[in-house]
């Protein structure tokens, strides 16, 4: 890595500088977020903050490589918890919003209405079904433009026919009746076809998608309810899905949601016994205290479980205000992605970290 | 299936958004200070918004050779945002490549980081492992 002169002379003298210990005041002023009853207090970032200590609170790359951790603490098929430490939280929430908005997924984006007598109106069925997700991979799939003819490489088409019989009982329609067309739309474009010609339909596949494709493309939950049809009626429809982000709609998105919070630290100022320490136990919803037993009839409060501590700050008000105080770790942040089934939770990740990159890399290649 | 239609020929609904779902291809890169001081420019950077700008903005920051930085998005209907360097000698443009460069680097090292910490949680929990093979 190319880096100035002013760079890398920093580095040289860091050794002595780690040495040097910032007093705990100004230390939990770098490296915490203090919550008051009241609202909580910010510290400061800059890279020469706390230069007249001789302490250097830059972080250059070595750096971070150095002190990065991330630890699993959950991983399922579409649900993740990961702990990430040593990284600012602009970075993180880069990843969030990235993940929110900027990870492409496939939804359907065109509806082919043939008939529909259901009391669901037209359009309130189309934005229905285009907030089904899909079991699709879309970094197989492109990107289609508005001239882009819908081909297999860019487009997904299923059909759903269902009608309910007179004199039978009401009929629910579950995305699983949706039914996968991998040849692609069978409507015809223009009435009647010369003979002998193929069809021309809404889809020109060159190709079959199961000859592409090693798994069938299916909606990923097969119970999610679509309409409910009455006796005699019918909804006949054709559906395109197309690849998309979630900043255009939010039926792209490939997470249910992407969070994150700072690890919350929950220390005694001075120690609290007997009643005192009953009463905070008490007070607190989630059970971040427990008694401890010191023998001959005392009791004093400890903190057991602060990472349960969702910070409602009752426990800084009241009596007990001035004996509790509440923190955050700076760089410490509890990141949970619940996917909506696409792609599992970290690969959506890593690609919403590769977005980045590449955002980095367009502007540097634009700035040359 | 009464009020059918006549024919075979469906009527289109748009499920939702508007035209079609391509993104329209990323706008330039703008630099904007003084031919005789490369120190100190502005750099105007099309369809970026708080998730590129906040986080070259930190990397900026740590940079001991920048005196100050900051961005802004000049108009939330705009997809546009400002970035402003103003360093300490060397060329402003360099100073943010630079920056860029970095936070590349910071990206590829979580991108490790992650996919390691996910091999050693998918070792040492099999039965999570098992449950993910037999769902798939
Ligand atoms: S802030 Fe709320 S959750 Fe956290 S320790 Fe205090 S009372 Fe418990």
């Amino acid at each position: 890595m190319p880096k100035k002169g002013t760079k890398k002379g920093k580095s040289a003298d860091d050794e002595p500088k780690e040495q040097n210990k910032l007093p705990e005041h100004l230390e939990v002023q770098r490296t915490r977020v203090v919550c008051k009853a009241d609202a909580p207090t910010e510290g400061f970032q800059y890279a020469g903050a706390f230069a007249a200590m001789g302490i250097d609170n830059s972080v250059s790359v070595d750096k971070f490589c150095k002190n990065f951790k991330v630890m699993v603490n959950r991983l399922t098929e579409d649900d993740m918890e990961f702990d990430m430490i040593g990284i600012d939280a602009s970075i993180a929430n880069a990843f969030r919003r990235i993940l929110i908005a900027e990870v492409p997924t496939m939804a359907i984006e065109k509806v082919l209405m043939v008939d529909n007598t259901s009391v669901i109106a037209d359009e309130v069925l189309s934005h229905r079904l285009g907030l089904i997700p899909l079991d699709a991979d879309p970094r197989l799939f492109e990107y289609i433009s508005e001239n882009d003819v819908p081909n297999e490489r860019n487009t997904i088409v299923y059909k759903l026919h269902v009608s309910c019989k007179r004199g039978s009982p009401r009929l629910t329609v579950k995305s699983g009746d949706l039914e996968w067309l991998p040849e692609g739309s069978q409507l015809p474009l223009a009435s009647p076809a010369q003979s002998g010609d193929k069809q021309k339909t809404y889809t020109s596949f060159g190709q079959s998608q199961k000859d592409i494709f090693e798994k069938p493309l299916g909606v990923k939950f097969k119970d999610i309810t679509i309409a409910r049809l009455g006796p005699g009626q019918a909804i006949e429809l054709e559906v395109h899905a197309v690849k998309g982000v979630g900043k255009v709609h939010a039926k792209w998105s490939p997470v249910a949601t992407a969070w994150y919070r700072m690890l919350p630290e929950v220390v005694f100022r001075e120690e609290i016994r007997d009643d005192a320490a009953e009463k905070l136990v008490k007070k607190c919803p989630v059970n971040v205290f427990d008694i401890e037993d010191l023998g001959n009839g005392e009791k004093r409060a400890v903190v057991a479980r602060p990472r349960a501590c969702t910070l409602c700050r009752e426990c800084v008000m009241g009596p007990t205000g001035e004996q509790v105080e509440l923190r955050r770790v700076r760089d410490h942040f509890i990141f949970t992605i619940e996917s909506t089934g696409a792609l599992p939770p970290e690969v959506l990740f890593t690609e919403a970290v590769r977005n980045l990159e590449e955002k980095c890399e367009r502007v540097i290649s634009e700035l040359s | 299936m009464r009020h059918r239609r006549e024919g075979n020929t469906p009527h289109t609904a748009a499920a939702v958004s508007a035209p079609l779902s391509a993104l329209p291809p990323p706008g330039g890169v703008m630099e904007h200070g003084s031919v005789t001081d490369s120190t100190a420019s502005t750099f105007s950077i099309m369809d970026e918004d708080h998730t590129l700008a906040n986080s070259v903005r930190f990397v900026l920051n740590q940079d001991p050779r920048v005196a100050f930085c900051g961005y802004s998005i000049p108009h939330p209907a705009d997809n546009k945002v400002n970035i402003r360097v103003q360093t300490t000698g060397d060329s402003a443009k360099d100073v943010l490549k630079d920056s860029l460069q970095d936070l590349m680097v910071m990206c590829q090292h979580v991108r490790g980081t992650l996919d390691t910490a996910v091999t050693d949680f998918r070792q040492n929990n099999p039965t999570d492992m098992n449950v993910d093979l037999n769902k798939k």
